[in-house]
């Protein structure tokens, strides 16, 4: 935590309660509409993301989850409805500003030059120290305990394009931790991980929102993963947010069987999770999918 | 791939700079031995050595030093910003452009050191206007391969309408535009030298300023973005600072390929990729290695005197050939 003031949510702490949930992000009545596209890319969207929140935006390829996104940080202009980023409107946020309370570890970087892990993470700090300043020993303790926090503290003076896909990951989920943001962002942060760093990235997620009281906001293919880490699941199908609550009841076999035009059965495990199962079906019984 | 330590490294770049202005001053068709040299700088000695230094060697040394500092700037710079390590000022197309500006100017009969740099700034600009039109074609999301291509495209264009300019123009100072536009740092003098910094000193200071966000931006412009930096508005001041110094560099010397090529990138191996670092050093490298360059130029065939755009050349396309070969094994690999 910086030692900036941390409004609402800092105050009822100080004052003895427990800590009142801030809304970091917040999208409601959302419509966007790209040049030249036939109908809008997301329509009437709401939904919210608070501290302490971990919520997983979920959906089928195309659905606007992306674009919800987008909205979200700012990137793509709204036709109609808001998004706010901590009650601020989204576009609105000059991106230095952003970049102090909202991390975002993207789906796609390549770094074009071989640097360290040190200097990735370090990278963190510019919208702290700005273009001139010499980074500080503030700095270096951000730095540090971002680094302790994604385990990466032992990786420090190696290539990051030695690393593997799991560490390069907790790379750079250390370097967003070290803007000493708010909120997290990730965008399928674990497409090309296999099962055990696709898990240990979501118990460090958990891990932040849990104890750093983090705002964590993940788009994921990973149903089932994303189902056993989130507080809630919104489902983006068409444009629209379709379902938006607990996952055990968001994963229900009819309505994810219709967003995902797959028949899927649903599951409850030993710990009360919910896991859905997609069905064997032959590919000619596909309603609605012409044969190319 | 270990980095030099500080020391070093800032020892390495005093020595080189300082056997640079050595080699520059002595080297020419006069001979000076290194007492004479020194009398003279000194304000001392023969009279005529006296002039052949202040007035000939030392502008010469000093606009070699500024010219090659320049384009290495703008080479690191672009080489971040469009993240492809084959960048430079002259495969991008900005020297094209200047030349073309400057000749337009020469043609109109502006060829004073301070218009020229002036009408070489307003080709570059519109040489990376079209460039990054072209390379935009491809799609919404730039490919700095193609960007590459068509900067070595738009370059040529730029040549073809100068080859054209010159044919139909009057004969007097054709002959001296065309000597100008194969590259030289001889008969310009201090006024050159003055002009050269003046517009240069700008251009340095939005780079210097943009250096961490170049850092950022050889992420890629996303993650760049998302850790603070107003992508747009850094892009913006980094392409017209490139395409300043460039102009300046050219209006005053002509067209020198590769500088901003090879230096950055023996500083990129000796000491890593943080651009606050790397654009000072890329400055006195760059101008070390276009002093040396130009000795070597005005030495190996004398009397006759090469362009030195000869010399940067073969030293900066075969780098570039390895170069090349070394990004599309990485691509396959």
């Amino acid at each position: 935590m910086s030692v900036q003031d941390r409004s609402a949510e800092d105050l009822a702490t100080a004052a003895g309660g427990a800590p009142v949930p801030t809304d970091v992000f917040v999208l409601e009545r959302a419509t966007v509409r790209y040049p030249g596209a036939s109908g809008p890319a997301l329509e009437g969207a709401s939904f919210r993301v608070r501290t302490g929140e971990c919520v997983a935006l979920v959906g089928p390829n195309g659905a606007g989850k992306t674009t919800a996104l987008r909205a979200l940080l700012g990137l793509t202009p709204l036709v109609s409805g808001r998004a706010e980023v901590l009650g601020r409107p989204s576009a609105g946020w000059a991106r230095e500003a952003l970049a102090r309370e909202v991390g975002v570890v993207a789906q796609r970087e390549e770094p074009v030059f071989p640097i360290t892990v040190l200097e990735a993470v370090e990278m963190g700090r510019y919208a702290h120290a700005g273009p001139w300043r010499a980074l500080d020993t503030r700095d270096r303790d951000a730095v540090a305990r971002a680094m302790a926090r994604a385990d990466v503290a032992a990786l420090e003076d190696r290539w990051v394009e030695t690393l593997s896909g799991g560490e390069w990951q907790r790379v750079r989920v250390a370097r967003a931790l070290a803007q000493e943001p708010r909120a997290l962002v990730l965008d399928e942060p674990t497409a090309s991980l296999d099962l055990s760093h696709e898990m240990q990235l979501f118990e460090l997620i958990a891990d932040l929102v849990r104890h750093d009281r983090l705002a964590a906001l993940i788009v994921s293919h990973h149903l089932n993963v994303a189902a056993r880490f989130a507080d809630r699941l919104v489902v983006v199908a068409g444009g629209r947010v379709v379902a938006d609550a607990a996952p055990d009841v968001v994963l229900e076999a009819a309505r994810m069987s219709e967003v995902f035009a797959w028949p899927v059965a649903v599951q409850r495990l030993g710990d009360g999770a919910v896991q859905l199962y997609p069905e064997r079906q032959p590919l000619s019984s596909i309603p609605g999918e012409p044969t190319r | 791939m270990r980095r030099l330590p500080t020391g070093t490294f800032v020892l390495l770049l005093a020595v080189a700079w300082l056997a640079a202005a050595l080699i520059g001053l002595v080297s020419g068709g006069a001979r000076l031995g290194l007492g004479d040299l020194l009398q003279a700088l000194g304000g001392r000695g023969d009279e005529t050595a006296r002039g052949i230094v202040w007035s000939v060697r030392l502008p010469r040394v000093a606009l070699g030093f500024l010219v090659g500092g320049v384009l290495a700037v703008a080479g690191a710079a672009l080489q971040a910003l469009v993240r492809n390590p084959l960048a430079d000022p002259y495969l991008l197309g900005l020297s094209g452009g200047s030349g073309l500006g400057a000749v337009l100017a020469i043609a109109l009969g502006l060829e004073s050191a301070w218009a020229l740099p002036a009408a070489a700034f307003i080709g570059s600009l519109v040489a990376i206007a079209v460039v990054y039109r072209l390379a935009l074609v491809a799609g919404s999301t730039l490919d700095s391969r193609i960007l590459l291509l068509a900067g070595v495209v738009v370059g040529a264009f730029a040549g073809a309408l100068v080859s054209g300019i010159l044919a139909v123009a009057e004969a007097t100072g054709v002959r001296s535009a065309m000597l100008w536009l194969m590259g030289g740092l001889g008969g310009v003098g201090w006024a050159g030298v003055a002009a050269l910094a003046a517009y240069a000193a700008p251009g340095l200071a939005v780079l210097a300023r943009e250096s961490r966000a170049l850092n950022l931006l050889s992420l890629g412009e996303e993650p760049a973005r998302y850790l603070g930096t107003d992508v747009g508005r850094s892009k913006r001041r980094v392409y017209i600072a490139a395409s300043l110094l460039t102009a300046a560099a050219v209006a005053s010397s002509g067209i020198i390929g590769f500088v901003g090529l090879a230096v950055p990138h023996a500083v990129r191996i000796l000491r890593g990729h943080d651009h606050r670092g790397l654009l000072p050093s890329a400055f006195v490298l760059g101008g070390a290695f276009l002093v040396v360059a130009d000795a070597v130029a005005r030495t190996v065939v004398a009397p006759i005197e090469l362009p030195v755009g000869v010399i940067t050349a073969l030293v900066g396309v075969p780098l570039f050939a390895v170069l090349l070969r070394r990004s599309v094994r990485r691509a396959a690999a």
